[in-house]
């Protein structure tokens, strides 16, 4: 019965006299993800790697699903702990996990092993050969393969002795936390969650403001972008969604400005309160799930066009991948689902039908002018009546 | 203040509904198959729910069978009908305005080699006996009409056809959908001659997940779920009994003073209709040409120039009015209500139409409140209309 986990990091290694910071982050995102499900764990960090031991009852797939969740993690290997390591019962111990892990099937294997207990009467290499040639006689079906093992059986001996073989893929990157916050704009569709993701995976934790139109957007619509923001908390840890009202100045943009060119004034105006909500919750950056040219409002003119408004560094990570490449991240991440419900706009009075495609910044920048009278007025308003919803997995 | 206008789609449970079915959850939970007390008192109350709705059609306790709700009772009148008359004919005639739980199995049953006939309406969105008469061929298995149509509050001539039917063709089955009428309409299965009539809970301050299929002794029928037995094998499935006897007190609760409800829903109608006929631009559906007392007591549906539907659903829903749109938005659903364009509504307001619906909880208050809310945010809406 497995009751622990090896943890394995990658980056985290690198970093200097900074290490431990990234390690406490890293040990505190396991321990929350691990609240969340059935079961009482101890996160232990030890020399380059995480341990997690179980205590008492708990559903093993789910404990794995939640590990890897974890941004940092390498990867997770369900361990077998065995109390008493004297030889002759390590060995059978060892023995026992093949026989319970692998029974009757026929593969090539390789031990490696690790040992900390430098009292042990085995040096590392001594473990390797003779557990090797002990499982050797007692499944005479295996054989050794040192270059290409199908199977690596790994013993530990430390305090107590580990053995385990099974390896489960992490979800990489660098801990939450451990590179600040940013500011993302979160639509129904399927790019932000996935930028949002992706920035995430680098260690940041991140808001999100959402830009909502009743009644020409739904409530359901709203629905939608909390549980896009849930599913990415899954991932990003606990999220503020900041929900905007954003109907009266689309409808002021709408009646001042000329229709083909509402997409990029209005993307314009989303840009400056974002800004200003990132300012006001500490976010060192805004990110957006554009991708260039992707549609009128995300070619290089247009999305210079948005950018001309922020003063903030603006985070697109999907800014080079193709429609399909995001999906796929989509699907990975769980958000796909959820983001091709039909919930949009369900108005498109506010959707020109040959929207500007190579907009001028001199030309958008005057327009806007003829908005000088209560657009001031009607953004400060637009902030000040923001709904912060507290998103938690 | 809050209007719900919504009570075509469902009602609000009766409190004595909800006392009641609490009190079985708490005390009453046994199975009523099982042979202990528990079981026996459980049982008690699947006899007195049957006596008090039999009591309601005038009809016998064993001519019901109860179903998860309205949708399964259709299910169950085609199919188990289908299944038990294999050697009658396979032709079924029906109405362009159905539910689509009864269009769906209709559906279903034409690719299982049968035929449907679909009548139209007229703009009163009434099928007339005359059209059902001259659909029906030598192979009619089974006649089925809807009382009052969901989306517009038209009634059909249901004791009429019934007449005809019973005359002229005795071996047509004659099925009602009688979801909406139920609760509002004194129904006397026997004196209409109808067969099977479906209906639901939710529909009449019953809980939801819970209706029933009347079928009259003598109609030969095949159940569509198997299993323990229960309802002398017509319907298998341990009873639902909290959400049965709930049903059962609300259906009481609906008949009591019943003429007194009926009128009240009228004047409501009324003051509704009058009101959105003195806004520019609006039309209401099927009421023309025809006395109020001859549509639906609780339906009311509007059309709105030059707005959509979901854009003022959710504008008044924001107000605290709550209304079904006529059909989904066009830009993601591009059907629009099958019913609407039945009844020769005009092109432009098939994705500008709104359904309100009243039931006895609806006060004056509501309706002034909702009247108010539509006359200001309309003129707002038509400002940022698509050329």
């Amino acid at each position: 019965m497995y009751q622990a986990f090896l943890l394995k990091y990658a980056e985290i290694g690198i970093k200097g006299k900074n290490r431990y910071k990234f390690e406490n982050a890293l040990c505190e995102q396991i321990r929350y993800r691990l609240e969340k499900i059935e079961g009482d764990f101890e996160v232990i960090r030890e020399q380059g790697r995480i341990f997690v031991e179980a205590k008492g009852e708990f559903d093993f797939d789910d404990a794995i699903e939640a590990m890897s969740r974890v941004f940092g993690v390498s990867s997770i290997s369900p361990v077998e702990m065995i109390e008493d390591k004297e030889w002759g019962n390590l060995t059978k111990a060892v023995g026992d996990f093949v026989e319970r892990q692998y029974g009757g099937q026929k593969f090539t294997f390789k031990v490696k092993s690790r040992r900390s207990d430098k009292h042990y009467p085995y040096t590392s290499p001594e473990i390797c050969v003779e557990m090797g040639s002990y499982l050797l006689e007692r499944f005479p079906e295996l054989s050794v393969d040192v270059h290409n093992p199908e199977v690596l059986i790994w013993v530990e001996v430390r305090e107590k002795a580990y053995v385990y073989s099974k390896v489960y893929q992490g979800a990489c990157g660098m801990p939450l936390g451990t590179n600040g916050k940013a500011m993302l704009l979160l639509s129904g569709g399927i790019d932000s969650p996935v930028a949002g993701y992706m920035i995430a995976k680098r260690g940041v934790f991140i808001d999100a403001v959402y830009f909502h139109a009743p009644p020409y957007t739904s409530e359901r619509a709203k629905q939608k972008v909390v549980d896009l923001a849930k599913l990415v908390s899954r991932y990003a840890g606990k999220i503020r969604l900041h929900v905007v009202n954003f109907t009266d100045i689309q409808m002021y943009i709408y009646e001042q400005c000329p229709h083909e060119e509402l997409t990029i004034i209005m993307r314009r105006y989303m840009m400056r309160i974002a800004e200003t909500l990132a300012k006001e919750n500490d976010c060192l950056g805004l990110i957006t799930g554009e991708s260039i040219g992707q549609v009128a409002s995300q070619t290089m003119q247009s999305l210079a066009a948005t950018n001309d408004v922020c003063e903030l560094p603006v985070y697109r990570p999907l800014i080079g991948f193709d429609k399909q490449e995001i999906v796929d991240i989509s699907e990975k991440i769980g958000t796909y689902e959820t983001s091709i419900q039909p919930y949009e706009d369900c108005c498109t009075i506010f959707v020109a039908k040959h929207p500007v495609t190579k907009p001028n910044i001199k030309v958008i920048r005057r327009s806007e002018e003829k908005l000088t009278e209560k657009i001031d007025q009607m953004v400060q308003e637009a902030l000040d009546t923001v709904e912060v919803i507290e998103i938690a997995e | 203040m809050e209007a719900y206008l919504d009570n075509a789609a469902t009602t609000r449970v009766f409190p004595e509904v909800r006392e009641m079915m609490k009190k079985v959850m708490d005390e009453d939970f046994g199975n009523p198959s099982s042979k202990h007390s528990k079981g026996i008192a459980a049982e008690q109350y699947i006899k007195e729910a049957k006596e008090i709705i039999a009591g309601t059609l005038k009809c016998q306790p064993k001519e019901l069978v109860f179903t998860s709700g309205g949708t399964e009772s259709n299910n169950l009148a085609f199919l188990g009908t289908a299944l038990a008359n294999q050697r009658a004919g396979k032709h079924i005639i029906t109405t362009r305005v159905e539910h689509a739980s009864v269009h769906e199995t209709l559906a279903f049953l034409e690719e299982m080699g049968y035929e449907v006939t679909y009548l139209p309406v007229d703009k009163k969105g009434q099928v007339s006996v005359e059209t059902v008469k001259n659909a029906i061929r030598e192979d009619t298995l089974m006649v089925s009409v809807m009382y009052v149509n969901n989306e517009v509050g038209s009634v059909m001539p249901i004791e009429k056809i019934g007449q005809m039917l019973h005359q002229e063709y005795p071996k047509v089955l004659f099925h009602v959908d009688a979801i909406q009428a139920y609760g509002k309409y004194k129904i006397i299965p026997k004196k209409s001659h109808i067969d099977l009539m479906s209906v639901s809970g939710h529909k009449i301050h019953g809980p939801k997940g819970v209706g029933f299929l009347y079928i009259r002794d003598g109609v030969k029928i095949r159940p569509i779920l198997f299993g323990g037995g229960q309802q002398k094998g017509m319907r298998s499935g341990t009873e639902n009994v909290p959400g049965i006897i709930g049903m059962a007190v609300a259906a009481k609760q609906m008949y009591q003073s019943h003429n007194e409800k009926r009128e009240k829903l009228y004047r409501l109608k009324n003051m509704l209709i009058e009101g959105l006929q003195q806004m520019e631009g609006v039309t209401v559906h099927a009421v023309e040409d025809i006395p109020l007392e001859e549509t639906a007591p609780h339906i009311v549906s509007a059309g709105f120039t030059s707005v959509k539907s979901e854009v003022m659903l959710h504008a008044l829903a924001q107000e605290g009015i709550f209304v079904s749109s006529g059909s989904a938005c066009s830009s993601n659903h591009p059907e629009l209500s099958g019913t609407l364009q039945a009844i020769g509504v005009r092109q432009d307001l098939l994705d500008s139409t709104l359904r309100f619906s009243f039931s006895v909880e609806t006060t004056e208050q509501e309706i002034a409140y909702a009247l108010e809310v539509i006359q200001k945010v309309l003129p707002v809406l038509r400002r940022f209309t698509k050329q």
